[in-house]
């Protein structure tokens, strides 16, 4: 399919972030500045700490700037809680005009009063917005000041927008939660239980995994951070293994607990079935147990006995359509890749915001030759390359979802809206069943393609 | 009385506006091949895009300075003009809005100055007209920053020609659907009008088979500069200062006659509309809106006993509130709870005057947030409210039906489709209202009755 506008693509500092394999062996460039006037798809380091921590169900999360910071972020992602639901709020400081001027501290001192005084949280988590940076607000003082007060944790993010990109955000997150679980003496470890990172219990997913690996006899101190909450985290160091789902936000945490508390990680994933299998038996391996061991078999046993004839069903629909990705983190799209190849169908472009080198390495491996894969891709090469490549569907977020639609190409909404979970068995099937409901929708045979 | 500003506190609890450069992208949306960049960091715009999208269900282009730290410390000069290339050569656009940011206006960039070189240095190639609109993010809700967008717009495109007949038409920030109803209303009155901005098909852009990065429509670029010479202004925007008019600014500097009216919500808006396009073109309302205003009245007919039960919560851009309370008033609805959360403006002033007469006073509240809102919701047997999807918590914890209305609608599909103006969109719009009362009272009101009159109940019901 032909490009109606050829020349959209010449950005010469995008070439380095494009690969095609078979045709360019240099490594791709992906970490690096997003380019201005390009309109990239990703957003700031308020964003990636905000992603991070928010699903930490009962503290108060006061975003300190004026009001936009707080408006795009409020209630907008799909973390369930267990209990409470103080998380789904959104306060600001919204500072205006006169703020800017004379500075926010006093601003940001009263919110704090306040909503200590309302809602009596155990910690709050004040996060600081682009301006805050500029203007000199002292965060770490005032929250200082504020949790002696007050007598709770009032925790600052620095989290100033310009000050990086998402994956910077997401470090940041992960300091401040180093900070929440920190504990001044030695703690005893607990045979068998772990955490569980980089999983923000959307449509309870996490909910899932801590019932797959309860069945194994394994218990979950808490995850980080799907529905988890001050008191909860703070068990965190008492586990004797760290797992991680989302690498991109969770991988430095994952490193710093080691280096503190020499809790050992391991990578895994609970996407797909063959990640799912994967990660559990290597979990179970990890503990050594023949009676873990021999319960993780029944599981995947069971659970591949229910759902493996279910994606089977779905693969014969769907065998040799083509799929393309343009996810946050690599992770996910490695994944994914596996998951679509599940399902008999064919990745053949490959895209994440924040990929790290390795991850773009394990992509690499995994596609086959002629498949694009792109770092921090923009709206027109996403529809470049999706016709280009034919795609029959896209999966992305809700940015993305659009403009997929628009090409007439199916989508997967692979975000932290989703309202169903696409983790562990059930999920994979969830995922399949996606697939199928927007790929073969009899919508499609009305459009002129 | 003056509008209750009871936020004794200083937090802002779950947000009733957004920021002024999210209102500020709309109207460039609806300019004829146009792009929009934010001077900023890379999130404002993703974030932007991101609630928009999810509203309008269209791919929303907009780029970003993707200022720095060390454009923070050194000026984000550079990163601009950068974006300016990048975007330029990506979308070859015919006029590009530059919004700035709070960082941007903080750390002192000077937009204006930036546009206006970079305008002249590049004059030999086609550059496209570029409009620079100061929008920090702290200087007012979205509601200001898409008015102050539409004055930096005037005031940048229009200029003075020779005069024409043609009749300015400028709209607040409605939904795509109502901005096509407008536009069907003016042909049948046959007006030949410039409407201002033009989102019916760039924000509800029809399936193509060729896909276009800047949708096909908007107002074209030479129909804006021409505004300065026709013949009158109608804008739909009453609750507006003056310096955030651009119907004004049109007056005062070009002459063109203001006619500022509250939008064709209800059957007075609408004929006060339809009177002064009469007045205007000298054409008969033809009899096709005849009829559609006969069915209306047939409407407030029907359903008016089963809306004097209703008590409403309305919240949302004030130019939205004015013309729903209208709405509320004509038809028995009681006014209950106004609020906005832009802070400016002459909402609070209209209202009263709007509200004097109502048996139940209206609580009017300006700059407010949903735990204001729902405070007062409480407990008052309010039993509607009317907004944007943001006012689901309402519903959530309240059990407060809300009829969706306005910007953004993100749980529900097709907010870009919402028509509730001229004599059809209100009866759509009165029937809906109508609808969630009749529903609430389907579902409790057998119970309602056995509770409260059937002698020999038990004393604590089952079920």
């Amino acid at each position: 399919m032909a490009m109606n506008q050829p020349d959209n693509f010449d950005i010469q500092e995008r070439q380095k972030s494009i690969r095609t394999k078979g045709r360019q062996s240099q490594p791709i460039n992906c970490q690096a500045d997003s380019i201005a006037g390009c309109v990239s798809q990703r957003a700031c380091v308020y964003c990636g700490a905000r992603v991070v921590l928010n699903p930490v169900t009962d503290a108060v999360h006061l975003v300190h700037g004026p009001i936009g910071c707080a408006s795009y972020t409020w209630d907008i992602r799909g973390s369930l809680s267990s209990g409470s639901d103080l998380f789904r709020y959104s306060f600001s400081t919204d500072l205006r005009e006169e703020d800017i001027i004379f500075g926010g501290e006093r601003k940001l001192t009263r919110c704090i009063d306040e909503l200590a005084e309302r809602y009596h949280p155990q910690v709050m988590l004040v996060y600081s917005t682009c301006i805050v940076g500029v203007i000199g607000d002292d965060l770490e003082a005032i929250c200082r000041k504020a949790s002696l007060q007050h007598g709770i944790k009032v925790i600052p993010v620095q989290s100033s927008g310009f000050s990086g990109n998402k994956s910077d955000g997401y470090r940041v997150a992960c300091e401040v939660l180093l900070r929440m679980i920190a504990t001044p003496e030695d703690v005893p470890r607990q045979a068998h239980h772990l955490n569980y990172l980089g999983d923000f219990n959307l449509a309870g997913e996490a909910w899932i995994i801590r019932g797959y690996l309860q069945e194994m006899g394994i218990h979950v101190n808490v995850a980080f951070t799907g529905d988890s909450s001050y008191e909860t985290l703070r068990t965190a160091p008492t586990a004797s293994l760290n797992i991680i789902q989302c690498a991109g936000s969770m991988g430095y945490m994952a490193k710093r607990m080691q280096e503190i508390y020499g809790i050992p990680f391991l990578n895994i994933s609970f996407l797909g079935l063959e990640d799912t299998v994967e990660s559990l038996r290597r979990i179970s391996a990890f503990f050594g147990d023949p009676l873990i061991a021999s319960r993780t078999e029944a599981l995947i046993q069971r659970e591949m006995a229910i759902y493996g004839p279910t994606i089977q069903n779905y693969r014969r629909r769907l065998q040799g359509k083509k799929a393309a990705i343009f996810v946050g983190g690599g992770f996910k799209a490695i994944s994914l890749i596996k998951q679509f190849r599940e399902l008999g169908m064919e990745v053949v472009m490959v895209g994440t915001q924040t990929g790290q080198p390795e991850e773009y390495d394990t992509i690499h491996q995994l596609v086959s030759d002629g498949t694009v894969v792109l770092d921090d891709a923009n709206p027109s090469e996403l529809e470049r390359f999706m016709l280009e490549q034919g795609a029959d569907l896209l999966v992305g977020g809700v940015k993305e979802r659009p403009l997929a639609f628009k090409l007439g190409r199916a989508f997967i909404d692979h975000n932290h809206e989703r309202k169903h979970p696409l983790s562990g068995f059930t999920g994979a099937a969830n995922f399949a069943r996606e697939v199928e409901e927007t790929v073969c929708s009899p919508v499609w045979k009305y459009l002129d393609k | 009385m003056n509008a209750q500003k009871d936020r004794v506190r200083n937090v802002n609890e779950n947000p009733c506006n957004m920021c002024m450069p999210l209102g500020a992208i709309v109207p460039f949306k609806g300019i004829e091949n146009a792009m929009v960049i934010i001077h900023g960091s890379q999130g404002c715009a993703t974030y932007m895009r991101r609630h928009m999208a999810e509203h309008f269900n269209e791919p929303i282009d907009v780029a970003s300075s993707s200022i720095t730290e060390k454009g923070t410390i050194y000026g984000g000069e550079a990163n601009l003009r950068q974006g300016l290339d990048n975007l330029i050569r990506l979308y070859n656009p015919r006029v590009v809005g530059i919004l700035s940011t709070c960082l941007a206006e903080t750390i002192g960039e000077d937009i204006v100055g930036t546009a206006s070189v970079y305008q002249q240095e590049k004059g030999h190639s086609p550059v496209p007209r570029l409009v620079p609109v100061p929008t920090p993010g702290y200087g007012g809700s979205h509601a200001e920053g898409y008015f102050k967008a539409l004055v930096s717009i005037v005031a940048t495109l229009c200029r003075k020609t020779r005069k024409h007949d043609g009749i300015n038409v400028i709209v607040p920030h409605i939904s795509p659907a109502d901005v096509r109803e407008i536009r069907r209303i003016l042909e049948l009155m046959k007006v030949n009008y410039t409407l201002l901005p033009d989102i019916a098909d760039t924000l509800d852009s029809p399936y193509t088979k060729v896909y276009k990065k800047i949708p096909a429509g908007g107002t074209p670029l030479e129909a804006i500069e021409a505004m300065a010479d026709a013949r009158a202004t109608i804008q739909f925007g009453e609750t507006m200062d003056d310096d955030l008019s651009p119907g004004n600014y049109l007056e005062s500097k070009y002459g063109v006659p203001l006619h500022n009216l509250p939008l064709p919500i209800g059957i007075e808006a609408c004929d006060r509309f339809l009177a002064l396009l009469q007045t205007l073109t000298l054409n008969p309302v033809p009899e096709v809106l005849q009829k559609e205003r006969g069915r209306l009245l047939d409407a407030m007919v029907d359903s008016h006993k089963y809306n004097r039960e209703g008590h409403a919560a309305v919240f949302g851009e004030p130019e939205t509130v004015y013309a729903i309370s209208r709405l509320l008033v004509e038809n028995g609805i009681a006014p209950a709870i106004l609020a906005t959360g832009s802070a400016k403006g002459h909402l609070p002033y209209l209202l009263q005057q709007l509200t004097a007469e109502c048996d139940e006073k209206a609580l009017i509240m300006m700059d407010s947030d949903f735990a204001d809102i729902r405070r007062h919701c409480a407990g008052k047997g309010i039993n509607l409210a009317i907004g944007s999807s943001d006012g689901r918590l309402l519903t959530e914890r309240e059990g407060i039906p809300l009829v969706r209305l306005g910007f953004p609608i993100h749980d529900r599909i097709g907010g870009q489709r919402i028509l509730s103006l001229g004599y059809t969109g209100t009866i759509m719009l009165l029937d809906q209202i109508t609808n969630t009362l009749l529903a609430a009272k389907y579902s409790h009101y057998r119970q309602d009755l056995y509770q409260r009159f059937y002698p020999d109940r038990p004393s604590s019901m089952e079920q």
